[in-house]
């Protein structure tokens, strides 16, 4: 039950980037196209799962004065770890995303689950923080990548799905149109959930 | 030298940091709702980020590359800020206690901002030498810096006009970040 509860919460209550305003800067930078977006997405979840765990784990050893530091060091090396994976199997994607994959270091994410949630729960508790928020932020990247590379590029995870006379937006995939993409899809989310609320 | 005065012109106005390269935007919105608290972040990023510029390239010359440990170049990195971000601060307090009070809040939120991190990478990757490192992270912090005070001007008149519901907040600061990424944009043929 309380698995579930701290799973689902990413998807709507918490969902980054939208409630939790934190990584933007991955957001707007990668999500010219689905499917670096669903890339990026499943990097950070990767490091903010296994990070969360073992903070989790340490969190009684480890000393409050440095606890940031410690939470640190313990993302990065897990970055690094995503880093030469995705260097060895997925060689165009990693070279397409570019310096944000090393940046998943200082996603404020990591760092503000760590803090908020991981340094205080249990581990498994931490365990489904860490992948609701992950896979909340994967979805939010991908259909931000999504409505960006359909406008942008007319197309889809790189396939072509608008009708032939179309003249796609090439401000949509520059970056003055990552900034008014996201916030649209912003004020779209507060619309709705001021909506539930009223209702 | 006009080598380094158009690096600088990039780096400050046609590849500015924040607009164009999307790096630091976490501290880009939460500081400029008013315009002291963005010249006080934009300040302490121009000292850090041209400290840390230059002390990682000598980590990466001098220590990473002799001993063979490139791939630990991220968590090397990310060390060697935390660290200086916390030196500067101990220091500031102790010697000038005027300018602590200024930054003071602002620098440990720096170990954060992924702008330092960033220009640190990109003088690595791009292969600068070491005076142009200096030069290019003094003039991306400065880049920085106006994106940050010019977007701090715009935000602080929000206060005085009605903004749709669902829009106030982060949604209409990303619309106008949007918009001054255009401006900027502008600049692209300067160079």
């Amino acid at each position: 039950m309380a698995f579930g509860k701290e799973f689902t919460k990413g998807f709507w209550d918490l969902l980054p980037p939208f409630r939790l305003v934190l990584g933007l800067c991955p957001t707007l930078a990668v999500t010219t196209s689905a499917e670096n977006g669903l890339g990026m997405g499943l990097a950070v979840t990767f490091v903010l799962v296994c990070a969360n765990c073992i903070i989790s784990l340490i969190r009684k050893v480890i000393p409050s004065k440095v606890r940031v530091a410690a939470f640190i060091v313990i993302a990065a090396s897990f970055v690094v770890i995503t880093e030469l994976v995705m260097k060895a199997y997925f060689y165009s994607l990693s070279t397409l995303l570019g310096i944000f994959i090393p940046l998943i270091v200082v996603n404020c994410i990591i760092l503000g689950r760590a803090e908020a949630f991981a340094s205080k729960r249990g581990v498994i508790d931490s365990l489904a923080d860490g992948l609701g928020i992950g896979l909340g932020f994967t979805v939010s990247l991908t259909v931000l990548g999504c409505i960006r590379e359909i406008l942008g590029y007319g197309a889809i995870f790189g396939h072509n799905i608008m009708w032939e006379s179309f003249r796609p937006f090439s401000f949509m995939v520059k970056p003055p149109g990552a900034f008014v993409c996201l916030g649209l899809l912003l004020a779209l989310i507060n619309f709705i959930s001021m909506r539930q609320k009223a209702r | 030298m006009s080598d380094y005065l158009l690096l600088m012109v990039s780096a400050i106005l046609i590849n500015n940091i924040l607009l164009a390269k999307f790096l630091g935007n976490c501290p880009f919105l939460g500081t400029s709702k008013r315009m002291d608290t963005a010249m006080g972040m934009a300040m302490a990023v121009v000292f850090v980020l041209t400290l840390s510029g230059v002390i990682t390239w000598l980590v990466q010359y001098y220590v990473l590359i002799p001993l063979n440990i490139e791939y630990l170049q991220t968590i090397f990195f990310i060390l060697v800020i935390a660290f200086l971000v916390q030196f500067v601060e101990i220091v500031l307090q102790k010697t000038a206690p005027a300018l602590f009070r200024a930054l003071g809040i602002y620098l440990p939120l720096i170990t954060t901002n992924c702008a330092v991190l960033g220009v640190a990478i990109i003088n690595i990757n791009e292969e600068f030498g070491f005076f142009k490192t200096m030069f290019y992270s003094f003039s991306s912090a400065v880049g920085f810096g106006l994106a940050l005070v010019l977007f701090a001007g715009i935000r602080e008149r929000f206060a005085l006009v009605r903004i749709p519901k669902p829009l106030d907040g982060t949604a209409i600061g990303l619309i106008t970040a949007g918009l001054m990424a255009l401006a900027f944009s502008g600049f692209a043929g300067l160079v």
